[in-house]
């Protein structure tokens, strides 16, 4: 059984980079493009990983080092996360709060590595990318302490285990409105299109991507990476939360999870498509909004 | 029941971050299905006459006609279409969340002799109120404070219904004529301002007075010019 647990981490090692392939497939299909094979991101990160790095001379070991920080706190973070019944290889009371804070030191080794180029272009973008956290943290915090609440203080594997179709009929509005606060965490942590574009390469609207632009080689491999086990994360604290595990027979519910996963990164993609991307003063209103859902939740839990 | 409550809890925190009228007009309308909604849900399928005609009328004039006036006001009198805002809409998302809060506090201090008053309905309802008087004191058009008006007074009724089913139905019907009425005044001034001023800015009517040295319209409509 203990070994079975470590399937969990271990598929989303795996299984991660070809998560943002689908979402790529996804845009191309609705641009009408043939787009990059779903393995793209795998080709990618083997391609980085035989090259060398080179480093500025006015760097420091602290960007030497972000790079390893942030694949390391987001390799932790797949282990804190279950699927189902299954729990995770790590779980304890309040694992909720090192999840947070993996989240919270891998941006903070990506700031300030940022910070460390003495370029005045990232000190932007870690900027931008620290105020934007802030105003993400409480829809976050929010969303836990709503499920705290409703299942009671204990590991994250518990709380969502007992997530099954009765909770969806007596509590539904609750799982609702946290799952959308969470859906747009998951756009903004990953900066996806609302909030920044994956793919701008634009000074004025770029948030996270000007913080990597000095990697290059494994480095880049390692940021590239971390970042798809960062989108893994979120999908799955969203599936977690809104698939009623506890009504699925066990065998059931680690390919209804990956299918979820894999719907998650779609409904990702199609939002991408649809959507244009905000202007840089209405994102904190978009992100006030998300806390607010969570907010509400809270109340509806606490006064219904 | 609890659904309504949380969409109008988002309906107005929508009405406060939003910056196009036609959407806030569209925003309150929902909302007035929604109250139309609530007294049905609320008498838990014992729907009697009293009950179906509250629920009718209701989406009827705030799901339907007031919002079509408004619109009808909007179109003729071509005003610009964004909501010009005294306090920013971030900051007024801020002050809501800080309203919420307010609203929660007095549900929660209000100690109801009634038992199945529903918590979260009361809230929703003094949180519209709220939002609804905040919307008035910061909004710059005329027709964005008859709307906030409007707001308020969707606050009022879902306190009402939340109460008691039986007793408020000829009050509501009372206060259904007068903003009724309200809202026609309302459309009539906006017109009036409209021929009058070129615009249906509530500020420029400080400058109604008889002491300027120039006429109002001469002064509208340089700064206009």
């Amino acid at each position: 059984m203990n070994a079975l647990r470590w399937t969990l981490p271990l598929t989303a090692w795996v299984l991660s980079p070809l998560m943002l392939g689908i979402i790529n497939r996804v845009k191309a299909f609705f641009a009408g493009r043939q787009g990059p094979s779903v393995w793209q991101l795998y080709y990618d990160l083997f391609k980085l990983l035989q090259k060398a790095s080179v480093y500025s001379r006015s760097t420091s070991a602290v960007i030497r080092m972000g790079p390893s920080v942030v694949l390391a706190c987001m390799a932790l973070a797949t282990t804190i996360l279950p699927w189902g019944e299954l729990r995770a290889p790590v779980t304890f009371v309040g694992d909720i709060i090192l999840l947070a804070y993996l989240l919270g030191l891998a941006r903070f080794a990506t700031v300030l590595a940022a910070l460390d180029t003495g370029s005045s272009f990232e000190g932007m973008g870690a900027s931008r990318e620290v105020q934007f956290a802030a105003l993400a943290e409480p829809s976050f915090f929010l969303g836990m302490l709503v499920l705290v609440l409703h299942f009671g203080f204990s590991g994250l594997s518990k709380m969502v285990s007992e997530i099954s179709f009765e909770t969806w009929q007596t509590s539904g509005v609750l799982l609702t409105l946290v799952g959308c606060s969470w859906f747009i965490l998951l756009l903004t942590e990953n900066s996806r299109i609302p909030v920044d574009d994956p793919n701008t390469h634009l000074e004025l609207t770029m948030i996270h991507e000007v913080m990597v632009l000095d990697y290059g080689g494994p480095d880049l491999a390692f940021i590239l990476y971390a970042a798809s086990l960062k989108m893994w994360i979120f999908a799955a604290l969203v599936v977690n939360l809104v698939v009623p595990m506890h009504s699925l027979t066990p065998w059931w519910q680690a390919p209804i999870f990956l299918l979820g996963m894999v719907f998650v990164m779609i409904l990702v993609g199609v939002v991408e498509s649809i959507l244009a991307r905000l202007r840089l003063q209405q994102i904190p209103k978009v992100l006030i909004g998300s806390a607010l859902l969570s907010l509400i939740a809270l109340i509806v839990r606490l006064m219904g | 029941m609890t659904i309504i409550s949380v969409l109008l809890i988002l309906s107005c925190l929508w009405l406060l971050g939003s910056s196009r009228l036609h959407v806030a007009i569209r925003v309150v309308a929902i909302q007035g299905v929604l109250l139309g909604v609530l007294p049905l849900v609320r008498s838990m399928g014992k729907i009697g006459f009293g009950v179906g005609v509250l629920g009718l009328s209701t989406i009827i004039s705030k799901g339907i006609l007031l919002p079509w006036l408004m619109s009808a006001c909007l179109r003729l009198s071509g005003i610009r279409k964004e909501i010009e805002p005294f306090v920013g809409f971030g900051p007024s998302l801020l002050c809501g969340t800080a309203l919420l809060g307010l609203a929660v506090w007095i549900a929660d201090r209000l100690q109801l002799t009634q038992a199945q008053v529903p918590q979260v309905l009361l809230i929703s309802s003094f949180f519209a109120i709220l939002a609804g008087l905040f919307l008035m004191v910061t909004r710059r058009k005329a027709i964005m404070q008859s709307l906030a008006y409007l707001v308020m007074e969707n606050g009022v009724y879902g306190v009402g219904v939340s109460m008691s089913l039986d007793f408020p139905f000829i009050v509501e019907l009372g206060i259904l004529l007068d903003v009724f009425v309200g809202v026609f005044l309302m459309g009539n001034l906006l017109f009036h301002l409209d021929r009058e001023f070129e615009h249906l800015d509530a500020d420029k009517l400080t400058e109604l007075s008889d002491l300027s040295k120039s006429t109002p319209v001469l002064d509208a409509a340089e700064e206009n010019a």
